[in-house]
C-alpha cells in the first residue's frame, strides 16, 4: 500500500503494540464498566448479591420505573437543575467580565491578577469546600461579618433549606470561573483587531463596539463554555457531601450524591446505577444540542 | 482616571479572590477555638503550629500526604507512558480501523465517569483490589483526553523526521523514545499536570475504592476528619493547607503549560 502522502511505510503492527496498553486500560477499565453498569441498571443488584452473585434478577426496567415514582430522585433532580440554573449564567457573566477586563489594552500587570483569578480552579475541591463551609459559619464567618459591616442581618447560609443552594452555587462559581475566563480571553484574542478600529472610525462608542462585534464572534466561545459548565455542574457532588451532606431537608441533595448514597451506603447497585444512567442521558441530551446549535451557527 | 479606577477594581477583586486562601492560612496557625471568635480574626495573635502538630502526630496525617503524593506521581507516570504511545500511533501510523477506533474514543469522552464506579467496585471487590493503591492507577492508567492532546501534538512532528530516523534503522520503539517523546516534551508537561493535579484533586473514586483511613488520600482523609471536628476551624485549616499547598506550588511552577493545555482543549472540534 503506497500513496503519495504515506510514502513512508509505517508499519502496523507497531502501531498495534503502541496503542495496545491504553486501549486495553480503558477497554477494561471504562467501556466494559459502562456496559456492566447498563445491565446492572435492569436489575435488582443489592447487598445480598454483594455476598452472592447468584441471588441477581433480571427486574426489567423496574428500577426506571421506580425512579419515575421517587420523590427523593425527583428532589435531587430539582436541586442539581436549580444548582445548574443559577451557577451557569452566573459563572458566565462573572467569567465573561473577567476576561474583557484582562483583556483590556490600557493595563499593565495583568498576569498577576488572571493568576489570582485562576487559583481557586486549580486546588482541591474537598479542601476549599471546607474553607468555604467555615467561611458560611452563621456566628463566626467571615461573610456574615463583612455583610454585618454594610448592615446585613447574620445568614444561615448552610442552616436555612433556602440559603443552603445559593451559598453552593456562589462557592462553585469562585472555585470554576477562571477555567472558563481563560478560555474566553482566547476567544477575545482571535476578534481581530482592525474590526474594533474600523467601528472607532465610524464612531461606535464601547457598549456599541461590545455589542456587535464581541457578543456575536464570541458566540462560539460562549456556547462552548456553556455546554461544559452545563456538563460539569450536573456532577455536583463533593461541594454538598462535604458542606451539608445534602441537607438541610435535603435541599442540596445532589442526583450524583443520590446515587452515591443508594449504591454505596444502601448497595442498592441496580436501582444506583439507573441513577447513573438518566444523569448520562440528561449530558447526553445536552451535548446533542450543542453539536445541533454549531451546526446551525456555523452555517 | 479610568485606570486608576480599573486597577483599584482589579486589586479589590483580586483580594476578594483569593481571601479564602488566606484566611485559611492564617486560621490555620491559631491556637484552638481562635477562630471561632466574633469579630473574625484576620490573623493570628501569634503563630502556633499546634494544629499541624496535631495532624502529624495524633492523626497520622503524613501517610495520608504520602498515598496521595504516590498515587500522583505514579499515576501521571504510566499514564504519560500509556498515552503517549497511544497518542503517537494515532497520529502517525496507519492501520485497520483506525478513524473508527480514534471516533470511539472520542465519543465516549461525554460519558461521565460516575457510570463506571459500581461496575468498578465489583470488579476490584472480586479481585481484592478493593482498599489497595492498584484500585486508583488501574482507573488512572490511561485517559481518552490524553490520547487526543498527545495525538494533536504529533500530528505537527514532520514524517521526514521520523522517515530519516527510519532510513538510518531505528525500530519503531527507537523512534517514539528518541525522536517523538522529545520532540513532545512540552505537551506531556501540560498533560504531566492536568493528570497530577487531577489524581491529587480526585474525591469520588478514592472515596469509594479505598476503605482505611491509612489508604485515604488526603481529600478523602480531610473529608473524614471533617465529620469528627466540625468544631475545629483550625485544625481543618491546617489539613486543608496541606492539601492545597502542593497543588498550588505545582501550579505556579508550570502554569503556562496549563493553561495552554486548557486553551488546547477548547479547540476540539
Amino acid at each position: 500500500m503506497k500513496d503519495i502522502k504515506h510514502s513512508y511505510s509505517f508499519t502496523s503492527t507497531a502501531a498495534y503494540f503502541f496503542i495496545a496498553p491504553a486501549l486495553i486500560a480503558i477497554l477494561i477499565f471504562f467501556f466494559i464498566p459502562v456496559i456492566a453498569a447498563f445491565i446492572i441498571s435492569f436489575t435488582d443488584f443489592d447487598i445480598y448479591a454483594l455476598g452472592n452473585f447468584n441471588t441477581v434478577r433480571f427486574v426489567g426496567i423496574n428500577n426506571y420505573l421506580r425512579l419515575f415514582e421517587d420523590p427523593l430522585f425527583w428532589l435531587s433532580l430539582k436541586n442539581t437543575s436549580y444548582y445548574v440554573l443559577l451557577a451557569t449564567p452566573l459563572s458566565i457573566a462573572v467569567s465573561l467580565g473577567a476576561a474583557l477586563l484582562l483583556n483590556s489594552k490600557l493595563l499593565k500587570y495583568k498576569s498577576i491578577f488572571r493568576l489570582s483569578y485562576f487559583m481557586p480552579y486549580v486546588t482541591t475541591l474537598v479542601a476549599v469546600a471546607i474553607v468555604w463551609r467555615f467561611i458560611y459559619h452563621p456566628k463566626f464567618g467571615i461573610l456574615n461579618y463583612f455583610l454585618g459591616l454594610i448592615g446585613t442581618n447574620p445568614i444561615d447560609w448552610l442552616g436555612d433549606p433556602n440559603w443552603a443552594m445559593p451559598a453552593i452555587v456562589i462557592m462553585s462559581v469562585w472555585k470554576s470561573f477562571g477555567y472558563s475566563m481563560i478560555i474566553f480571553i482566547a476567544g477575545l484574542q482571535n476578534i481581530p483587531e482592525d474590526l474594533y478600529e474600523a467601528a472607532s472610525l465610524e464612531g461606535a462608542n464601547e457598549w456599541q463596539k461590545f455589542k456587535s462585534i464581541t457578543l456575536p464572534l464570541l458566540a462560539p466561545t460562549t456556547l462552548f463554555i456553556s455546554i461544559i459548565t452545563i456538563v460539569g455542574y450536573f456532577q455536583l457532588f463533593a461541594e454538598p457531601y462535604i458542606m451539608t451532606q445534602g441537607g438541610p431537608l435535603n435541599s442540596t441533595l445532589s442526583i450524583v450524591q443520590y446515587m452515591y448514597q443508594e449504591g454505596f451506603r444502601w448497595w442498592n447497585m441496580g436501582y444506583s446505577a439507573s441513577i447513573a444512567f438518566v444523569l448520562f442521558f440528561i449530558i447526553l441530551i445536552i451535548t446533542v444540542i450543542q453539536f445541533k446549535v454549531q451546526k446551525i451557527t456555523s452555517k | 482616571m479610568k485606570k486608576i479606577f480599573l486597577y483599584s477594581f482589579l486589586i479589590v477583586t483580586s483580594v476578594v479572590t483569593l481571601i479564602p486562601f488566606i484566611w485559611m492560612l492564617s486560621a490555620s496557625f491559631m491556637p484552638d477555638g481562635a477562630a471561632s471568635v466574633f469579630p473574625p480574626k484576620f490573623f493570628p495573635d501569634e503563630i502556633v503550629l499546634q494544629q499541624y502538630r496535631t495532624l502529624f502526630i495524633r492523626l497520622n496525617i503524613a501517610k495520608n500526604f504520602f498515598n496521595s503524593i504516590f498515587l500522583s506521581v505514579i499515576v501521571t507516570t504510566i499514564s504519560l507512558f500509556f498515552n503517549s504511545m497511544a497518542g503517537y500511533a494515532f497520529a502517525k501510523y496507519r492501520f485497520k480501523g483506525k478513524d473508527k477506533l480514534f471516533n470511539l474514543l472520542l465519543i465516549n469522552m461525554i460519558v461521565p465517569s460516575q457510570i463506571t464506579m459500581l461496575p468498578l467496585f465489583l470488579m476490584l471487590k472480586s479481585v481484592g483490589l478493593i482498599n489497595t493503591y492498584m484500585s486508583i492507577i488501574v482507573t488512572g492508567m490511561a485517559n481518552i483526553f490524553g490520547i487526543f492532546l498527545i495525538r494533536q501534538h504529533c500530528l505537527s512532528i514532520p514524517d521526514s523526521l521520523i522517515e530519516a530516523a527510519r532510513m538510518d534503522g531505528a525500530t519503531d520503539f527507537q523512534i517514539y523514545r528518541k525522536i517523538i517523546l522529545p520532540l513532545a516534551v512540552p505537551i506531556l508537561v501540560t498533560l504531566g499536570i492536568f493528570t497530577f493535579l487531577g489524581t491529587w484533586n480526585d474525591f469520588l473514586w478514592p472515596l469509594i475504592a479505598l476503605t482505611d483511613e491509612s489508604m485515604y488520600t488526603l481529600p478523602v482523609a480531610l473529608s473524614n476528619l471533617m465529620l469528627e471536628h466540625t468544631r475545629d476551624p483550625e485544625l481543618m485549616m491546617a489539613g486543608s493547607v496541606l492539601t492545597i499547598i502542593p497543588v498550588i506550588i505545582v501550579f505556579l511552577a508550570l502554569q503556562r503549560y496549563y493553561i495552554k493545555g486548557i486553551m488546547m482543549g477548547s479547540v476540539k472540534e
